[in-house]
């Protein structure tokens, strides 16, 4: 027993000194920061992966329980399809070398690229991210998760009623076209940053994005059945688990401490405390407008628009984290905050039935950011003395993208209509998606209700 | 032997049974379930959308006692289930032929 314990101490003692004296010996040592940067981006990428459970659960949570099963089921399968569509065609359209408005090279991550360098020392066919000295994969692993972000906030706007085929169908264009295309314009090189737009997460390049495709499928696909009464009447349809909810709200708030912290995609300490603390501010700031906006308007501080408010706090600081002060980011977050609720009840009246409000968070917050950018930036906003010049160029962003987006939507939503279907039908909907398109229920064992 | 049964609010459904164990009650059986009488359903708010619920949420409590504890039994419901405000419930009370103790195959008070 004795002699264990000292073979272990003498081991334990060599598995210290040895890697020292090894690096002593080395004449150059391994290149701490690109270490730092691509841990730091390969954590706040699985930060930001993790956010799909957040909008599982929120959105699920949001619905009826006869519709769990499918709800969930599209939040995992639109990871899937976009890993895959992203892979081979999305990356490529929207960070290879190409013109002013797609990239063309570099499909399935093929084609030259010496990452980690930087700057002038990169060469390859990614030079739209050669200001990153992380390797490849982590580029392209960090820019896949923003991706399947902006395919899945679609989900909730268009839930309880939509095919599972044809959702699937648009997750896998949503992935290889119309997400990279746009985004090639603000992070790929192409003409809207030439212009100088300032989108640093992604406000508009994945909330607006997404939350475009959100508006026009849901207005396509019509209102839930019972949503309106025949005289025009907006009936509440009550989400089934607002305990789910909540914990969606919070892996998303989590979330997106990697989603805006990750977007430096370098372990700068100082640019990446005060963005994730501008996260935070702003997601809580929204919250508390959201509760006293609602409790104003409606009467009752809503839980649903609570949380409503604290996503649309972060959709809302997600173009400016980096270029707002804390102060500006709770500003930015009360403003959204109040604008979710109002949202919500306002496409309530104009017939665009969106369950969970993701139009409300992601499109309306996702406007309001870019936009609050040119008002809120340390150095070019309006109330900073920066004048109004970036707020025009961020105005002139945000109708190019709902120009684009809306036309885009609009085609590729109909071709769907068209060769499958886009709605279940009115039978299938009463008696839930989950055993109409999956044959199962989410609570077998509990009793339902209507 | 008799059958009573009670609708009450199921926040009261507790004391209800304990004050019950206390008179020597041995067993009941409860049901939840969903009615309205006088009090009617109540509106909810739900993302700005006002819903109606008709039916609300109550206790039934069925129990099968012998006859000297009837009146016992409908007192100590009727004051352990008793808010004093609307939607307190009601009692039913109706006759029971016969009861049988399934296992032991008894019969009538017996079984009880």
């Amino acid at each position: 027993m004795k002699r264990l314990n000292c073979f272990i101490l003498i081991s334990v003692l060599a598995i210290l000194f040895i890697p020292a004296l090894a690096g002593a010996q080395e004449k150059a040592g391994p290149d701490l920061k690109v270490m730092a940067d691509t841990v730091w981006v390969l954590i706040t990428a699985a930060l930001v992966f993790f956010m799909n459970l957040g909008f599982a659960t929120v959105e699920s949570g949001l619905c009826r329980a006869k519709n769990t099963v499918n709800i969930l089921s599209k939040n995992v399968i639109v990871f899937c399809v976009t890993s895959l569509a992203f892979w081979a065609i999305g990356f490529a359209f929207m960070f290879g070398e190409g013109n002013l408005f797609i990239g063309l090279k570099g499909l399935f991550l093929i084609g030259s690229d010496n990452s980690p360098a930087t700057g002038e020392a990169y060469k390859g066919i990614f030079s739209s991210l050669n200001w990153t000295g992380v390797p490849l994969y982590a580029k392209f692993f960090f820019q896949l998760v923003f991706a399947g972000t902006a395919a899945t906030i679609v989900s909730g706007a268009v839930a309880e009623r939509i095919k599972y085929f044809s959702f699937f169908a648009f997750s896998l264009l949503m992935g290889a076209l119309i997400y990279p295309i746009q985004g090639h314009w603000i992070w790929g090189g192409g003409w809207l940053s030439q212009l100088g737009f300032k989108d640093f997460a992604g406000s508009t390049t994945v909330h607006s994005i997404g939350g475009w495709s959100a508006l026009v499928g849901a207005s396509l696909l019509g209102p839930r059945t019972g949503k309106y009464g025949p005289d025009g009447r907006v009936n509440a349809i009550p989400g089934h688990n607002l305990g789910l909810a909540t914990i969606g709200a919070f892996v998303l708030w989590l979330g997106w401490f990697g989603f805006n912290g990750g977007s430096t995609m370098a372990a700068d300490p100082q640019p990446i405390s005060l963005i994730i603390l501008n996260t935070n501010m702003a997601a809580a700031a929204g919250g508390v407008a959201a509760t006293f906006a609602s409790y104003l308007a409606l009467g009752k501080p809503d839980l649903s628009m609570l949380l409503n408010g604290i996503l649309a706090g972060l959709v809302g600081i997600t173009a400016g984290a980096d270029g707002a002060t804390v102060p500006g980011s709770i500003v930015v977050g009360l403003v959204s905050g109040v604008l979710v609720v109002f949202s919500v009840l306002f496409f309530d009246r104009i017939k665009v039935d969106d369950p969970v409000g993701a139009i409300s968070v992601h499109l309306v917050n996702g406007v309001w950011g870019t936009f609050a950018v040119g008002l809120f930036h340390r150095e070019v906003g309006l109330f900073y003395g920066g004048g109004p010049k970036q707020l025009l160029i961020q105005i002139a962003g945000i109708l190019a993208i709902a120009i684009f987006s809306f036309l885009a939507n609009f085609i590729i939503w109909k071709i769907i209509q068209k060769a499958m279907g886009l709605r279940v039908s009115e039978e299938e909907e009463m008696q839930g998606l989950d055993i109409g398109e999956h044959g199962m229920e989410a609570y077998p064992d509990f009793s339902s209700k209507p | 032997m008799k059958k009573i049964e009670a609708i009450i609010k199921p926040f009261k459904l507790d004391d209800v049974k304990n004050a019950l164990t206390k008179i020597g009650v041995q067993g009941m059986t409860v049901t939840e379930v969903k009615g309205f009488g006088r009090q009617k359903g109540h509106t909810e708010v739900y993302r700005g959308a006002e819903y109606k619920i008709d039916f609300v949420p109550k206790s039934k409590i069925e129990l099968i006692v012998p006859d000297e504890l009837v009146t016992p039994v409908l007192e100590t419901i009727e004051r352990s289930a008793k808010t004093g405000k609307i939607g307190d419930g009601k009692i039913f009370l109706s006759p029971v032929e016969e009861v049988i103790r399934i296992r032991t195959g008894e019969r009538g008070k017996e079984a009880i």
